[in-house]
């Protein structure tokens, strides 16, 4: 079973993360880049499917050159080989675009199910492996907390508010993992020094076969027109528990018309 | 006027509060119409609800093949509806469920797509809360219908009389939209609690609760309230709760009118998924928590003293 993790660099969540006044995208340099916190259980869950079937692990990323370090750990953590599709046309590519662009760069390599995390630390959409799926003609397989893989028929249990769902579908699949499905693996020494001669195919769009004028800020269907930063909320009213700390709250409450 | 598209959530024949949100901001943009997408005999059971807020038209795409699979014959059904009502928009209420039918509505309908908006305009100004709320943005769509998948407590619901009329409209699902089949569906939350995304009223526990035993606290504390029971990160990882009932940055976000957070310190990945609620109530024994720089109203002191006499003001004013 060959198997392709979509993998996202995104600004650290630690960090104090910010757009760029220039163009309302995403400021890249403000905060330290990292791989998307999910997705690193995309990355286990791919290595686990390989240690069960067989077959190869290839991290599939858009994004800018200095994504490069992000694939090296996902590389140092196992994965057996990468694409980067790095062009400077991408830049500010929404999500239709960049589904668009992971589809064709899916057909670049072999691949029975491609797993991304749930969702970004950054933008938090959720849409681009439901896009993937609507793209490609292929089973989606979203929000799955479990992963079975019985021959070509995969089996996932999606993450409800209330439970659960087993959804079923055949290969090629799209799967997204919640995280919490595993627990994704540390780099060893060894896995460190293997990623660094570990291939890493990069693409341009062209290579692709992607049109520029179909991507890119200039060319989304959705643009960020202002921003401004969230008033910080102000503290209220502390009190220290006098034996009357939970009537207190209820007075509150009352003033405020809650209860 | 333009029709504003409303794709409507129920639950066992009950249409969801988030729902008549939608319908009443779609009121503000133009003529509010529903669209019931579901197995045969579901829109039969929502009209009149629909009807009570303001619904002048109830679509109705209706199929043995609109139910029992993952969300791709739910967005064939609300483009077939879009290509019949050219609306102005579409609104749908940000679950993750919509938030992916939308996903595919935008390729099917070559349209723009902004999800988890907060507020929408007249002009068509659309604006979201993003970073864990830190910094507002406001957008437009430029490509043909703009869809707009909006949280849960963005706009208040207020009932108004509609029309109501039904419009059906026929749907065949294609194959390749019936690739991913649902097989089973089980519930794991005992009672009959709101669901913590579009909850009025949150009360949610963290390290400080202990255990999951003493995790009952949050729970009655909640009950007394009618509210959804959430958890920190801290909790949902040590295994006291299911990780359904995570709220923060890589959990759910919500906004509810009120929120109590017992024994939740306040790390910036809690804070990240609440700090848009309308009202922040805090128990904590450390002064220093970061919850209560947030928080409208918090008490320092044993959450094992403060919420149970909470719970029991509460129930006696509510006798």
């Amino acid at each position: 079973m060959n198997i392709v993790v979509l993998m996202k660099q995104v600004p650290d969540t630690e960090g104090d993360r910010k757009l760029d006044p220039q163009d309302n995208t995403v400021d890249r340099t403000a905060v330290d880049p990292v791989i998307n916190y999910i997705d690193e259980f995309a990355i286990e869950e791919g290595l686990l499917l390989k240690e069960a079937h067989g077959g190869e692990v290839t991290i599939l990323t858009v994004g800018p050159e200095r994504a490069t370090e992000s694939i090296r750990k996902a590389l140092s953590m196992g994965a057996d080989k990468a694409v980067h599709v790095s062009d400077e046309a991408i830049h500010g590519s929404d999500a239709v675009a960049t589904a668009r662009i992971l589809a064709k760069a899916l057909g670049t390599v072999e691949w029975d199910v491609a797993i991304a995390g749930s969702e970004a630390t950054d933008a938090r959409g959720s849409v681009v492996p439901a896009m993937l799926a609507e793209v490609l003609g292929v089973a989606q397989l979203t929000f799955a907390r479990k992963v079975a893989v019985d021959g070509s028929t995969v089996t996932i249990e999606r993450l409800t508010d209330t439970g659960y769902e087993k959804v079923q579908g055949e290969t090629p699949a799209v799967i997204s993992v919640v995280e919490k499905i595993n627990d994704p693996r540390y780099p060893s020494f060894k896995g460190i020094m293997a990623a660094k001669s570990k291939p890493i195919d990069v693409k341009t769009l062209g290579d692709l076969g992607v049109d520029a004028g179909e991507v890119g800020l200039a060319n989304a269907w959705s643009q960020v027109t202002s921003f401004e930063n969230a008033p910080p909320r102000q503290a209220g009213q502390s009190v220290k528990d006098e034996g009357d700390g939970g009537a207190k709250i209820a007075e509150f409450l009352a003033s405020k018309k809650l209860i | 006027m333009a029709e504003v598209l409303v794709l409507v959530d129920a639950v066992d024949g009950t249409v969801k509060k988030s729902t008549f949100e939608l319908l009443t901001a779609a009121r503000q943009l133009g003529e509010a119409a529903a669209v019931v997408v579901g197995a045969p005999g579901t829109a039969a059971q929502l009209k009149d609800q629909l009807a009570e807020y303001g619904a002048a038209k109830v679509y109705v795409a209706e199929g043995e093949d609109l139910a029992g699979y993952l969300v791709a014959p739910k967005a064939e059904a609300l483009a077939a509806v879009a290509a019949q009502a050219t609306p102005a928009a579409v609104l749908v209420s940000s679950s993750a469920d919509n938030k992916e039918i939308a996903a595919r509505l935008a390729l099917k309908l070559e349209s723009g797509l902004i999800y988890d908006a907060v507020g929408v305009d007249g002009a068509g100004n659309v604006t979201q809360q993003i970073f864990g709320a830190s910094i507002t943005t406001t957008s437009k769509i430029s490509k043909g219908t703009p869809i707009v998948t909006v949280r849960p407590n963005s706009f208040a619901p207020e009932p108004a009389s509609g029309a109501a009329e039904e419009v059906a409209v026929s749907v065949s699902v294609s194959d390749a939209a019936k690739k991913a089949k649902i097989v089973d569906t089980v519930a794991e939350e005992k009672g009959s609690r709101p669901q913590l995304s579009d909850a009025s009223v949150v009360v949610s526990g963290g390290r400080g609760i202990g255990s999951a035993d003493n995790f009952a606290i949050v729970e009655k504390l909640a009950d007394s309230l009618g509210a959804a029971v959430g958890a920190s990160r801290a909790v949902v990882d040590a295994g006291w709760v299911p990780h359904a009932m995570q709220v923060g940055q890589t959990g759910v976000t919500v906004s509810p009118q009120l929120y109590i957070a017992v024994g939740i310190s306040g790390a910036i990945q809690h804070r990240a998924g609440m700090q848009t609620s309308k009202t922040i109530v805090a128990i904590n024994k450390d002064p220093e928590a970061p919850i209560f720089e947030l928080a409208d109203f918090g008490v320092v002191g044993d959450l094992f003293q403060v919420a149970p006499q909470l719970t029991d003001e509460i129930t006696k004013r509510r006798a």
